[in-house]
């Protein structure tokens, strides 16, 4: 029984992934460089939107409500915009993981980028895999603290770098990053960077592969996106069985292409054995096929023991026939459904940006009271109207009611119905709209009214509909 | 139930030794880190309800060294909220109201904050809308009983109407004319009132024009336009306070009408005087 009392909770192992080179590494650097440059360098993007508005091309304004995206600017109540976005990273995130799996996981989760980086420092100064090895079974000495102090510095230098870039897409980067350094910065900046910090230090430099095995909840959802015709890593193990390294012996003629070598281990990130089968640990991120190429192209076998496959190819195989052809693997129903989506989402949004007004008014008829008697038996109603300018100068608006000849338009405050706007403000107005006794408007239950509000400056129209309440209301 | 532990030949691993209906455990272990978590989290709850008020008791609950409450967070947010506007508390009291700029920001101030004062004091009577009700004037029509300026609602809202608390509260008093007029008298002033709306003076052969004349002119005008200085309502518009139809009419004339308003000048702040002043006088019938 001893032998089988294995403990309830388990120590991390640790993970020394060894170099590789080839097609899928030399992708992941390009990604890796694109994405942490996008990261970190678009805050600093400067983009001239006239006077009173923020120069900065991407700038999330929580105090001033609007978020800026080079010449799209959003205001609070357009947030379907963002939620749009959102659905749109969501289909496309279905239609890449039911065509090639794990591929965010393995080339552009945050996740794996930034693990990628440490685990590229961690090389640079301890070694290469044995080195690693070697010097965590070391005993500590001056050698090693030296080694292991020099890495955290560096990883928490990078990790500082990232908390830090974060905090500029929500305040004009360099006047915060000065703010920053002359210690006289929001604390809320402070503690965002030092949180996202600490989140990138550790989960960079020493949970690695634990985010993505007990923390993230994507790897259990995307199974739902995976059939047979998704294309994932794997080993062929009817060409690589039985394996063996013994090549010159009597039975050399019997084994499979796999010579055991454990490259495909060894520069696996997240500590599994790919020859095992679909695990739920893999993430896809292809350098097990990288490894394994370059050990086929040295014993001169043929590539492609581990590879991109398709669930639905291995019974071809196994009967020794050629795979199907990539594309009538990601060409098919879910994957064009998912695209199709995709691209409706994408179109409605694009349209919804473009027939955008620059005048925008929202008119609410107040209803407590519906109508007021004035002294002269005129009907007066009232609208509170919400002015937006989108411009970055001030702007005079002039407001008209039409719909009923008997229509008298004023304005609280105001003895023309003219309203100075300020820039990049939205103004609330009490507007009254009054009408003769006797007339039509004024007797009736209801009648319908059209109010315009026109740009003195450059002569932009928009109007809203609402109704006017007279007596018999 | 077996609770042996025992290595499953078909995956490799362990068991826990748990066993259903012949269905067994597979032990996979939990990373350590989640199990340290899991006791950071019960130290941190621990903490938590010590530094916060959490635990209850007989009377109230524990407050927690932290000294935090939510009626704290209040105080704290209103304080600082008057500390922003403490400058424009100080202009308002400190302004002339008959000249306040209507598109300045302290107009509009004083109309944000008259607002919230008119909800929670006036509204009771006047109606949240401020469009009054029987016997409660509407603020937000263009006629007065005692004059709509700026000034003249400040005054109001200060001393109050028919208050006998305040001295100097406006103050008017109707006769109940049914101890005065015969029954007969009463219907035909009734009858001529509505005149005064359609011309001038009213209809002068109307058999209630001398009763008028006689017994209501004095305060309400020749013309029944009525009279600021003692609050008498022109009788000659569109408006009625109670009611313009020959029913509430008798009822007005014979038993005479006598609305109180309280002063709110001792129990408002004098910042929120003036607001609420600037508020009503920006309903759309200031003067």
């Amino acid at each position: 029984m001893s032998d089988s009392s294995e403990p309830l909770y388990a120590a991390r192992e640790p993970i020394f992934p060894k170099r590789v080179k080839g097609t899928f590494r030399t992708l992941k650097w390009w990604i890796m460089g694109v994405t942490l440059a996008i990261y970190y360098l678009t805050p600093w993007i400067r983009w001239d939107r006239g006077p009173n508005l923020p120069d900065q091309a991407v700038l999330v304004d929580m105090a001033g409500r609007r978020f800026y995206f080079f010449w799209i600017e959003i205001w609070p109540q357009e947030f379907y915009f963002v939620a749009g976005l959102l659905i749109m990273a969501g289909f496309g995130l279905f239609l890449f993981t039911s065509a090639l799996g794990r591929v965010w996981c393995g080339y552009t989760c945050p996740q794996t980028v930034w693990t990628d980086l440490f685990i590229l420092v961690e090389r640079w100064i301890e070694g290469d895999r044995n080195a690693r090895v070697r010097l965590w079974n070391e005993k500590w000495s001056a050698r090693k603290a030296r080694l292991r102090v020099t890495k955290w510095v560096v990883w928490f230098l990078i990790a500082l770098a990232t908390g830090g870039a974060w905090v500029f897409y929500f305040a004009d980067a360099p006047t915060l990053a000065r703010d920053i350094v002359t210690l006289q910065a929001d604390p809320i900046a402070y503690s965002t960077i030092l949180i996202l910090t600490g989140t990138t230090f550790i989960f960079g430099g020493f949970m690695r592969e634990q985010v993505c095995i007990y923390m993230c909840p994507w790897p259990r959802i995307q199974a739902a996106m995976m059939d047979p015709d998704t294309l994932t890593v794997a080993y062929r193990d009817w060409r690589g069985e039985p394996r063996g390294k013994h090549r010159k012996s009597a039975e050399a003629e019997n084994l499979g292409d796999c010579i055991d070598c454990m490259a495909c281990v060894n520069v696996c990130p997240m500590g599994i054995d790919i020859r095992k089968g679909q695990q739920m640990e893999c993430i896809t991120c292809a350098l097990c096929i990288d490894a394994c190429d370059d050990i086929m192209d040295k014993i001169g076998k043929p590539r492609g023991l581990i590879d991109y496959l398709a669930l639905s190819d291995e019974g071809r195989e196994r009967e020794g026939n050629p795979p199907r052809p990539i594309w009538q693997h990601v060409f098919r129903v879910r994957t064009i459904l998912y695209t199709v989506l995709w691209a409706a989402f994408g179109l409605a949004m694009l349209y919804a940006l473009f027939i955008r007004a620059d005048i925008n008014m929202t008119v609410s008829p107040v209803r407590n009271p519906t109508f007021v008697v004035m002294a002269d038996g005129s009907v007066r109603n009232t609208y509170e109207v919400r002015l937006q300018n989108k411009h970055g100068e001030d702007r005079v608006f002039r407001l008209t009611a039409r719909g009923n000849p008997a229509y008298g338009l004023t304005v609280e405050g105001d003895l023309f119905a003219n309203l100075n706007v300020p820039a990049n403000e939205t103004r609330l107005v009490r507007v009254y709209v009054t009408v003769p006794a006797g007339s039509d408007p004024a007797i009736a239950a209801r009648t319908d009214m059209r109010l315009w509000v026109e740009d003195t400056e450059n002569g932009d129209r928009a109007y809203k509909d609402t109704t006017f309440n007279g007596k018999e209301g | 139930m077996a609770d042996e532990k025992r290595l499953d030949e078909a995956t490799g691993q362990h068991t826990t030794g748990h066993s259903y209906d012949g269905i067994e455990e597979l032990n996979t272990p939990l990373p350590r880190w989640w199990l340290w978590t899991f006791y950071a989290t019960i130290v941190w709850g621990l903490i938590y309800t010590i530094a916060y008020p959490a635990w209850p008791l007989i009377n109230g609950a524990t407050a927690g060294f932290l000294g935090y409450s939510t009626r704290g967070e209040v105080a704290k947010e209103i304080e600082a909220h008057e500390a922003a506007n403490s400058d424009l508390v100080a202009q308002l009291v400190a302004a002339d109201m008959s000249t306040l700029d209507a598109s300045s920001d302290l107009h509009r101030y004083g109309v944000a904050r008259g607002a919230s004062v008119f909800r929670a004091q006036c509204s009771q009577c006047h109606g949240s809308g401020a469009a009054g009700a029987k016997g409660y004037p509407n603020l937000l029509d263009n006629n007065w009983l005692w004059g709509g300026t700026m000034e003249d609602i400040m005054y109001t809202v200060r001393h109050g109407i028919r208050n006998d608390q305040d001295d100097d509260a406006r103050y008017s008093e109707m006769p109940a004319f049914g101890e005065i007029l015969e029954a007969e008298e009463i219907e035909a002033v009734v009858a001529f009132i509505p005149t005064l709306a359609a011309s001038e003076g009213g209809d002068a052969d109307h058999p209630g024009a001398g009763v008028f004349a006689d017994n209501c002119a004095s305060c309400h005008g020749d013309a029944g336009k009525g009279d600021r200085e003692q609050g008498a309502p022109n009788l000659a518009d569109a408006i009625w306070l109670y009611g313009g139809d020959p029913e509430t009419l008798t009822e007005t004339v014979t038993y005479s009408r006598y609305g109180v308003m309280p002063a709110w000048g001792p129990r408002l702040r004098e910042e929120d005087v003036r607001a609420v002043s600037v508020y009503v006088h920006s309903l759309g019938g200031g003067e």
